[in-house]
């Protein structure tokens, strides 16, 4: 009991101080990173070693590559002479006479602005939806989209009047992002027909007169859901929108057209190609098939027998027939089943399929962020009398889809390149039917590789672009802080 | 407990019905979980429900709100019956604030945005108006200074006094309590049950199942002791706590009471 210790009482609280210098900086990065363990000394000098070879490989070909050539062979020649015999080097020169192929197919040239234009518009009208009330980055987003466009259209070689259009509806639309950025996704809602009218051409009212089918299931709509519940005048406006489409969407377009004729020269389907047409089908089934993915994930969970058993009949039998089954039923059974003499077009079929291909597996996704929300959360939204429809909205969808960014815009990403696979009913994808076409030029056969690298280069800037954006949106709606 | 601060000028019991439960039975798949309840909540009373685990105390709240559906039997809320028309349900749970253990904020919205969802979309009360009165139910648990931050920011007791302020921003004519302080940490219960006397002051109908039996004597006017689906005994919390009569209450109490 004699060595009873001393008692202590600390009088000051130390300080933080700095680690050493073995625990700062790049020492320490290396140490941790690269030479933590003999094993792992001997990986990163192998992966040098790796390194290493790729670049001296690769570095001399792209470095050699030609951009001013009229064929392969020519191509070929230049590189001898410069960088020796038997040296390699890129052929860019295929991409500088060949890039509008790539990009807009058989599109006619004179027409190039309609889909840049399109293409820009594009951004404007996603701006709103990507950028939900932040009113800067909207606003950036459009001036940036405004230059380019202008770059583009002067680039082309557009004539004063489109390249003046262009401008004052960008301004148009600038200055409404200003003064009134709520109304900006009106644009959104209208884009469609817009975008529509900008590719096909042909007479305006066409679009005008079936967005007017929308407004058709909005009046019956507001007309009929005090009485009769939202499923109910929901489904009925969307019949009333049907007979107008089927009965009054022709006659009445061509009425119209004949007093006031007023449109674009229209383009054959047959003439889009390239990433115009990965565009069209992607951006379209990739916007369509998130609603009707919902819808789906919603069926599926619900208690009434016969939504869900159509719900999950619909998801398990698209996710269990590959794409190219549907693409093929597209260009050809679809032909079987609709009335003789339609003439019902390709890409639209095409689109149509993608989009039921992609709703399946969205909904699936969906249905796996609606599956890690807690109980609790519809106890509660139910324990404050709010109704399926709003809890939905307003509890539920906030929260499941935010679970579920990261599959969702997997999805996305997946869809975007699987939009090639229409080469094979024939349709000008970017990757096989154009570069195809290039290869079957007598000045460019042989060439493998340069084509492949510049589809490939723009598919990777739009799916990485894809993903950043879904890092940023994953990172700003963190509100949990977990 | 606050018994000494207790003002009980306000707590009245009233002659009118609030909440009438006849002959009601619940199943789950096969299993009875509540056997012939009869109840009668007059207006003003606050009721403390306990029992072991499994006794069907959580479940017999939840069924006067309808988030678990009766079987057999009536129940009757505030003149509403409960059957299976959307319409009456909508309507009784709109008239009757539940507080759930694991509080159920709505984690993507602020705490302001939490109080004012529900009487913005149900009640259709303007933005403006509905923010005040979230603000004014905020001040009174306590946090108004919290209005902004989000749920996961706060600690679980300050959380649960912002779902005891989100159900009053209904006005609420009865309360329902489930378990509200059986999540939290010894430290924050007080808080809360701070909160729930104050309500109870200001004669709030309040149901509430909990194992406070410091709350219970302290506010209740009436214990229910229920154990396998059933009410085994009630009475008032003094005779309740000193004078229990049925064994099964005897053994209860002295488990819960006798460490």
């Amino acid at each position: 009991m004699t060595a009873m210790q001393e008692t202590f009482v600390r009088s000051e609280m130390l300080g933080p101080s700095a680690p050493p210098i073995s625990e700062r900086g790049a020492v320490k990065w290396a140490r941790s990173n690269l030479f933590s363990s003999p094993l792992n000394t001997i990986l990163t000098l192998l992966g040098i070693t790796a390194l290493f070879l790729l670049l001296q490989g690769l570095l001399p070909w792209l470095l050699n590559g030609v951009w001013n050539a009229n064929s392969l062979a020519e191509c070929r020649a230049i590189v001898a002479a410069n960088a020796g015999e038997g040296a390699t080097g890129a052929c860019w020169a295929m991409i500088r006479e060949r890039w509008h192929q790539f990009l807009f197919g058989f599109y006619p040239s004179a027409e190039y602005w309609r889909p840049v234009l399109a293409f820009a518009l594009l951004f404007a009208a996603l701006a709103p939806v990507l950028y939900a009330g932040i009113r800067r980055n909207i606003l950036m987003m459009l001036g940036a989209v405004t230059v380019c466009l202008l770059a583009a259209l002067i680039g082309l070689g557009t004539t004063a009047p489109h390249l003046i259009q262009a401008t004052v509806l960008m301004a148009v639309l600038i200055a409404v992002a200003v003064w009134q950025p709520k109304k900006l996704i009106l644009f959104t809602l209208l884009y469609p027909a817009i975008a529509f009218f900008l590719l096909w051409g042909g007479s305006v009212w066409s679009p005008v007169v079936a967005m007017l089918g929308f407004g058709v299931l909005a009046l019956v709509y507001r007309f009929l859901v005090g009485r009769l519940g939202v499923v109910v005048a929901t489904g009925l406006g969307f019949v009333a929108a049907c007979l107008w489409w089927m009965f009054a969407q022709t006659p009445l377009a061509a009425e119209i057209n004949a007093v006031l004729p007023l449109g674009l020269t229209p383009i054959d389907s047959d003439q889009f190609g390239g990433f115009l047409l990965a565009f069209v089908i992607g951006v379209t089934a990739i916007s369509a098939s998130l609603p009707i993915g919902i819808l789906l994930a919603l069926g599926r969970q619900s208690d009434m027998f016969l939504i869900k058993t159509l719900s999950v009949g619909f998801i398990e039998f698209i996710r269990g027939v590959p794409l190219i089954t549907m693409l093929f039923t597209a260009s050809l059974l679809l032909q079987y089943f609709l009335p003789p003499n339609t003439n019902f077009d390709l890409i639209l079929r095409v689109i149509i399929l993608v989009t039921l291909f992609a709703s399946a597996y969205i909904a699936e996704v969906i249905r796996g962020g609606l599956a890690a929300l807690p109980r609790g959360q519809y106890e509660a939204a139910d324990g404050l009398g709010l109704d399926y429809w709003q809890a939905q909205r307003l509890i539920i969808m906030p929260q499941a889809l935010k679970i579920a960014i990261p599959g969702i815009v997997s999805s996305f990403i997946g869809l975007f390149k699987d939009t090639t696979l229409v080469a094979f009913v024939g349709l000008l994808d970017p990757l096989k039917g154009v570069t195809q076409v290039v290869r079957a030029d007598i000045n460019w056969k042989g060439i493998y590789w340069e084509p492949y690298i510049f589809v490939g280069l723009i598919f990777f800037i739009i799916c990485f672009g894809m993903s950043r954006y879904s890092m940023y949106l994953e990172r700003k709606l963190k509100t949990d802080h977990r | 407990m606050a018994e000494a601060a207790l003002d009980t000028s306000k707590m009245k019991i009233s002659d009118e019905v609030a909440i009438s439960i006849v002959a009601m039975n619940k199943w789950y798949g096969t299993f009875h979980v509540l056997r012939d309840i009869d109840m009668t909540v007059n207006r003003g009373e606050r009721i403390v429900i306990c029992g072991p685990s499994g006794s069907g105390k959580s479940t017999l709240i939840r069924c006067i709100n309808r988030l678990e559906e009766h079987q057999a039997g009536q129940i009757v809320v505030d003149g509403t019956e409960l059957t299976s028309d959307l319409k009456n349900i909508d309507k009784v749970r709109s008239e009757v604030g539940m507080v759930f253990q694991h509080f159920n904020l709505f984690p993507h919205l602020t705490i302001l945005e939490n109080c004012t969802l529900a009487p913005i979309w149900v009640r259709k009360i303007p933005k403006r108006e509905a923010e005040e009165t979230a603000m004014h139910f905020l001040r009174k648990v306590k946090i108004p200074e919290q209005a902004n931050k989000y749920p996961g920011q706060l600690s679980g007791g300050q959380q649960q006094r912002v779902a005891i302020a989100r159900s009053l921003c209904m006005k609420p004519r009865i309360m329902l309590f489930d378990e509200p302080t059986s999540a939290l940490d010894p430290e924050m219960i007080k808080e809360v049950l701070d909160t729930m006397i104050e309500l109870a002051q200001e004669g709030m109908t309040m149901i509430c199942v909990t194992h406070e039996m410091g709350f219970a004597q302290a506010v209740a006017n009436r214990v229910i002791f229920m154990d396998q689906g059933q009410i085994v005994e009630q009475n008032e919390p003094k005779e309740f706590f000193n004078n229990p009569k049925s064994d099964r209450t005897k053994l209860f109490l002295s488990q819960i009471l006798g460490h």
